[in-house]
């Protein structure tokens, strides 16, 4: 019984040393956003890695949701003769909960695991320590540009999933289901409301946050060798994947209690 | 000058420095030796605060090294790395001329490329590389790209890590006169670790050798071959027999 209580209590001050590690490095992130010198060239480029070339696996991810969703819900709406409300509930469900989460998640499988890997392999082969020695700060150089990347881009991307979501209902809705195409476009309008949108994009910077900042800690604190490069993958992909859950429950709850 | 005094550094219970004391006056070039595993890298690191000693002191010019301001003090090194720690995903020239297209140092790129070209040069290797990827090049012309990107800033302290493993011996030659070259015409201060008893001949004024956590001997060149020292004879000369434990 003792014994067990003593393994509750090790993984909680575990979890909350990590907590407080994660913190700090956060942080030190911050500070060096307000401290010249700023590396632009790294900014552009991370903004194309997490941004551009995530734009068709964010596309494909959010049309087969709205498109499922589309039918999920004539499907369940037809038990009690409310087909209807497809259009309006493929806006909000999309826009609300599905299409930051899922854009969420998936960057934290495409962007999250890319950047742990890369930079992990830096710490592996002494490439953070040349940079180091180059007078250049590797939370500088590095993370601040990745993070910064993720904070700015990730609301477009969950923007353009909101939208490429609803067409995918569309598709389904005015195709398969027999829809008005402009009664289908008009629901969606009248009934999205200016909040529903800012939450979405909201969470997205968040979450973009949550993804980046994920990589660039779990690379940065890899173990040696190639299974501490594999570890540190892994690890930042889980620990991203869960940070995301968790802060958009919190995030709803935010938003949407009042 | 550098100066360092009773340094210790463990990881875990492998205590790799136990109590090391070295010495080298600016302008020389010290060549460390020892076997592999010993700590040499971990040696320099520490005096380049990448690793921070558990205690014992480290003077650069008299001041101690955890207490100056970071960027200038490093500004100052030039380091080859043991694995050559080139970046990646920068091609060659923007590896060598790193230094030179950010911070205090930074030029017009097309200057620093004039640069880095002319310091590849100086490695035995063409422009045709300048725009390569490192991971296009064999292990050997990393390491010369490498060192080229060590000394491309003309610092006035160099560090080798192992400058000539993984080369052919023509050009581990080309290099070692390299860096005996840097040394006398720049004045430069080095520490050079190294395996290759030829190189060490080429290079240093002063030789080192690590064993058990510390400097075991130390002195001038000329009297390597007369260290009275069996550690270094056994060393030198390669035997496989002596004080160093060889596990088989
Ligand atoms: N970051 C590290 N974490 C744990 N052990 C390390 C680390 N770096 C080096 N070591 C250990 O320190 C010892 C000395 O390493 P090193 O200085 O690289 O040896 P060498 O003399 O061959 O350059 C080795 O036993 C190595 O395993
Ligand atoms: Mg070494």
């Amino acid at each position: 019984m003792i014994r067990l209580l003593a393994a509750i209590g090790a993984g909680v001050l575990g979890l909350l040393a990590g907590l407080g590690r994660l913190t700090l490095f956060a942080a030190e992130t911050v500070s060096h956003a307000v401290r010249p010198p700023f590396y632009g060239r790294e900014f552009l480029n991370a903004l194309v890695q997490v941004g551009y070339f995530s734009l068709p696996v964010v596309g494909l991810t959010a049309l087969f949701t709205g498109g499922a969703l589309a039918l999920q819900i004539y499907a369940g709406g037809a038990r009690f003769s409310a087909e209807a409300v497809v259009p309006q509930i493929v806006a909000i469900g999309m826009v609300r909960e599905l299409g930051p989460v899922l854009v969420g998640l998936m960057i934290a499988a495409r962007v999250t695991s890319s950047i742990a890997a890369e930079i992990a392999t830096m710490k592996v082969t002494e490439q953070l320590d040349a940079l180091v020695t180059l007078s250049t700060n590797p939370m500088k150089y590095l993370t601040l540009p990745r993070v910064l990347a993720g904070l700015l881009v990730m609301p477009v991307l969950v923007g353009v999933g909101d939208i490429i979501g609803i067409y995918g209902g569309y598709l389904v809705g005015t195709r398969s289901l027999g829809f008005n195409a402009a009664a289908y476009l008009q629901n969606t309008a009248d009934f999205l409301e200016p909040l529903d949108i800012i939450s979405s994009l909201t969470k997205g910077a968040v979450f973009g946050v949550i993804a980046t900042l994920m990589g660039c800690y779990y690379g940065m604190h890899s173990d040696r060798g190639a299974m501490g490069v594999g570890r540190a993958t892994k690890g930042s992909v889980v620990a991203a994947a869960v940070l995301i859950l968790a802060a958009n429950f919190l995030l709803t709850n935010l938003f949407f209690t009042a | 000058m550098i100066r360092m005094t009773d340094v210790h550094k463990a990881f875990g219970a492998n205590k790799v420095l136990r109590g090391a004391n070295l010495t080298v006056p600016t302008g020389q070039s010290m060549v460390v030796i020892g076997g592999s595993g010993t700590g040499k890298s971990i040696l320099i690191k520490c005096i380049l605060g990448l690793v921070q000693p558990d205690s014992g002191t480290i003077e650069v010019d008299g001041q101690d090294v955890t207490r100056v301001p970071r960027d200038a003090f490093l500004a100052r090194f030039g380091m080859l790395f043991q694995g050559g720690a080139l970046f990646d995903s920068l091609p060659v020239w923007q590896n060598v001329a790193f230094r030179l297209l950010r911070g205090s140092l930074k030029r017009p790129r097309a200057e620093a490329r004039e640069i880095a070209i002319e310091k590849l040069r100086r490695v035995g290797m063409g422009p045709d590389v300048a725009d390569r990827l490192p991971a296009e090049l064999s292990g050997g012309m990393q390491k010369r790209v490498s060192l080229a990107r060590a000394i491309c800033a003309e610092p006035e302290i160099i560090f080798f890590d192992e400058p000539t493993t993984g080369l052919d011996p023509i050009m581990a030659g080309v290099i070692n006169d390299l860096i005996r070259e840097i040394v006398t015409e720049m004045g430069a201060t080095a520490i050079t670790i190294t395996h290759d008893m030829t190189s060490v001949r080429a290079i240093a004024d002063q030789v080192a050798m690590l064993h058990g956590g510390q400097i075991r001997w130390t002195g001038p060149i000329a009297d390597l071959d007369q260290s009275g020292d069996p550690y270094v004879d056994q060393f030198i000369h390669g035997r496989p027999t002596g004080p160093i434990e060889t596990l088989r």
